[in-house]
C-alpha cells in the first residue's frame, strides 16, 4: 500500500466529494451509484441499439418502391391487429423507447457531473493518452449530438414540420424523397449518423465491461462485435441519404401521385398488382 | 547526459507553478529517481528547497514513487513504477516535464506528493478478511483451484500506487478497487465477506472518486498491469452484492 505523508497536526483524509445517501429498496438503488448507473445505461443502451438496428433494416423496404415501404409503416402501425387497436403496440414500444431514452440520458449527465466533481480536468503540463480513442474521448459530444439529430428527424419524417404541404401522411417513400432533396438535410443526415456509428463504436464495447459480461475465451470477439454493429449502422443508415441523392430512390418512375386525394388506395392496389 | 526538467513546484495552501532545472552529468545507469536525487543535492547546495517526491523500496513492489513523466504516469515505460524507469530510456538533451498525479481527492502535499490516504478508505471499507487469530492452520487445508489462485495473484499485484487513477481522464478509481476486491473474492477465504465487502469498497470508492467510462488508461498506466478484466467482474459482483445483502439482512 501507498505510504503517504502526514500533515503537520496528524493525517486527515481528504473530503469526500459526495456525501453517502440513504438506500433506497433494491432496483431503486441501483440508480444511486456510479456502477449501478453504468448497469442502467448499458441495458438501455442495449435496447437502444436494438431498435437502431431493427429500424435500419425495416428502413431498407425503402429499396423496395413507395407501395412496399408504405406497407411496411402501415404494418408498424397494425402490429398486434386483432387483439389491440391501431396504433397501440407502436405506442407501448415508443413509450418504452423514450423511457429508455430518459434513463440513458440521466444516467450520461448526472456520471458526467460525478466525473468533472472528482477530476481536477487537466494536467497543465499535457498528457499523452494510450489506450482511449477518439470514441471514448467524445461519447459526451457525440450523445448530444445524436439527441439532437433525433428531434430534428422526429420533426422532419414523422411530424413534417419544414415539409409542410409537401408531407403526406402514410406516404414515407415521398416523405423521404421530398426532404433528402435538400442539400442542408443531407449534410445533417449524414454526420448525424457517423456520430452515431462512432457513439455505438465504444457504446457496444463498454456496455460488456459496464454489465460484468467478461471471459477470457471470448474477450476478443467484444471489440469485433462493437465494430461490425457501428459499421452495419454505418453503412446502411448512410446508404438511405447517400443513393437517394444518387438518384436510386427518386421518384421518376411512381405510378401513383403523392399529391393526389386517393394516394393511399392507389399505393395499395400497386401492392396488391406486385403480389 | 545534460538533461532539462520542467518540474511542478508547490507549496501547502498556495497555487503552484512549472520551475525548469538544469540535470548536467546525469548517468544512463542511474534511476529517474537517482536522477532527481542528484538535482537535489545541487539544489540543497544553492540553498535552494529541494523538489519533494514520494519514495520508498525503489524496487518497483511498495507503490509509493508516484510521478507524472511527459504526460505518462510512471513514465513512458510499460508496466513499470517511476523508480524503475532509468535514464538510458532518454537521450542527451531531453526536455522531462514532471507532474504530481492530480484528481480531487489527490490533494498535494507539496510539490510532487499528493496525500493518497482516499485509496485507504477503500481498503479499510473491505479490503480485508476476518479470520480467527491462534496457531496457523494446516498448509492446503483449504483447497484453491489452480485458475482461481492465479487469477487472485494477478489481481493481488495491485500495489496501489494510485497511477490508475492520475491516468484516468474521470479520475476513477476502478482498477485499484477491482484488483483489491476481487483478490479476495476469488478465493475461498474471502467468500464469507463477498458481498458486504464489494458493497462498501465500492460504495466507499464513490465517495472519492469519479466513474469509469472504460477508456483503459489505468491498465495501460499500471505498473503490475492489473487487467480491464477485474473491473468487470467487480461490476458483477457489485449488482450481485445488492441483492444478496437484501437477502442476507433479513437473516439477521
Amino acid at each position: 500500500m501507498a505510504k503517504t505523508m502526514s500533515k503537520p497536526g496528524g493525517s486527515r483524509r481528504p473530503d469526500p466529494i459526495r456525501k453517502p445517501v440513504k438506500a433506497l429498496p433494491f432496483p431503486l438503488s441501483l440508480g444511486q451509484t456510479a456502477v449501478g448507473k453504468k448497469w442502467l445505461m448499458a441495458l438501455t443502451g442495449v435496447g437502444l441499439l436494438g431498435f437502431v438496428v431493427a429500424h435500419m433494416i425495416g428502413n431498407l423496404h425503402v429499396y423496395e418502391g413507395p407501395a412496399r415501404l408504405a406497407e411496411y409503416a402501415e404494418t408498424l402501425r397494425t402490429l398486434g391487429a386483432g387483439l389491440f387497436p391501431r396504433g397501440v403496440i407502436l405506442w407501448i414500444m415508443r413509450l418504452g423507447l423514450i423511457a429508455m431514452f430518459g434513463i440513458h440520458i440521466w444516467a450520461a449527465v448526472t456520471l458526467n457531473q460525478m466525473n468533472l466533481k472528482a477530476s481536477p480536468g487537466s494536467y497543465p503540463g499535457g498528457r499523452d493518452y494510450i489506450a482511449a480513442n477518439f470514441a471514448s474521448r467524445t461519447m459526451r459530444w457525440t450523445g448530444p449530438i445524436i439527441l439532437l439529430y433525433l428531434l430534428f428527424h422526429l420533426a422532419d419524417l414523422t411530424w413534417g414540420w419544414w415539409l409542410g404541404d409537401k408531407f403526406v401522411h402514410g406516404d414515407p417513400y415521398h416523405n423521404l424523397d421530398a426532404s433528402m432533396n435538400r442539400i442542408p438535410v443531407l449534410a445533417i443526415y449524414i454526420v448525424a449518423n457517423i456520430a452515431l456509428a462512432i457513439h455505438i463504436f465504444h457504446g457496444a464495447w463498454s456496455m460488456f465491461q459496464s454489465l460484468g459480461i467478461n471471459n477470457p475465451k471470448y474477450n476478443s470477439l467484444r471489440r469485433g462485435i462493437a465494430v461490425s454493429l457501428a459499421g452495419l449502422v454505418l453503412v446502411g443508415n448512410l446508404s438511405f441519404p447517400i443513393l437517394n441523392a444518387a438518384g436510386l430512390t427518386d421518384e421518376d418512375n411512381r405510378k401513383c401521385d403523392p399529391y393526389a386525394e386517393n394516394v393511399l388506395e392507389c399505393l395499395e392496389e400497386q401492392l396488391v398488382e406486385e403480389h | 547526459m545534460h538533461l532539462t526538467l520542467k518540474v511542478w513546484r508547490q507549496e501547502p495552501g498556495q497555487n503552484g507553478m512549472f520551475q525548469t532545472y538544469e540535470a548536467p552529468g546525469i548517468s544512463e545507469d542511474m534511476s529517474f529517481l537517482e536522477m532527481l536525487d542528484v538535482v537535489n543535492e545541487r539544489l540543497i547546495e544553492e540553498g535552494t528547497a529541494p523538489i519533494v517526491f514520494e519514495s520508498d523500496c525503489r524496487e518497483g513492489i511498495c507503490g509509493t514513487c508516484d510521478l507524472m513523466i511527459d504526460g505518462q504516469a510512471h513514465g513512458p515505460e510499460k508496466a513499470t513504477a517511476t523508480c524503475q524507469l532509468h535514464m538510458r530510456k532518454y537521450n542527451d538533451g531531453d526536455h522531462i516535464t514532471i507532474e504530481p498525479w492530480r484528481a480531487a481527492s489527490f490533494p498535494v502535499i507539496r510539490d510532487l506528493a499528493v496525500d493518497r490516504s482516499a485509496l485507504d478508505a477503500i481498503q479499510e471499507a473491505g479490503g480485508y478478511i476476518s479470520a480467527p487469530t491462534g496457531s496457523a492452520s494446516d498448509a492446503n487445508l483449504t483447497p484453491v483451484p489452480k485458475d482461481a489462485a492465479d487469477s487472485a495473484m494477478d489481481a493481488a499485484a495491485c500495489i496501489g500506487c494510485g497511477a490508475c487513477v492520475a491516468a484516468c481522464p474521470n479520475s476513477a478509481a476502478q482498477l485499484f478497487t477491482s484488483a483489491k476486491v476481487m483478490h479476495l473474492n476469488l478465493l475461498p477465504q474471502g467468500q464469507a465477506e463477498r458481498w458486504k465487502r464489494t458493497e462498501a469498497m465500492v460504495e466507499t470508492m464513490e465517495e472519492y472518486f469519479g466513474s469509469c467510462t472504460n477508456h483503459g488508461e489505468c491498465h495501460e498506466a499500471c505498473p503490475k498491469e492489473i487487467s480491464l478484466d477485474f473491473i468487470a467482474l467487480m461490476n458483477k459482483d457489485y449488482v450481485k452484492s445488492k441483492i444478496k445483502n437484501r437477502k442476507l439482512s433479513g437473516q439477521k
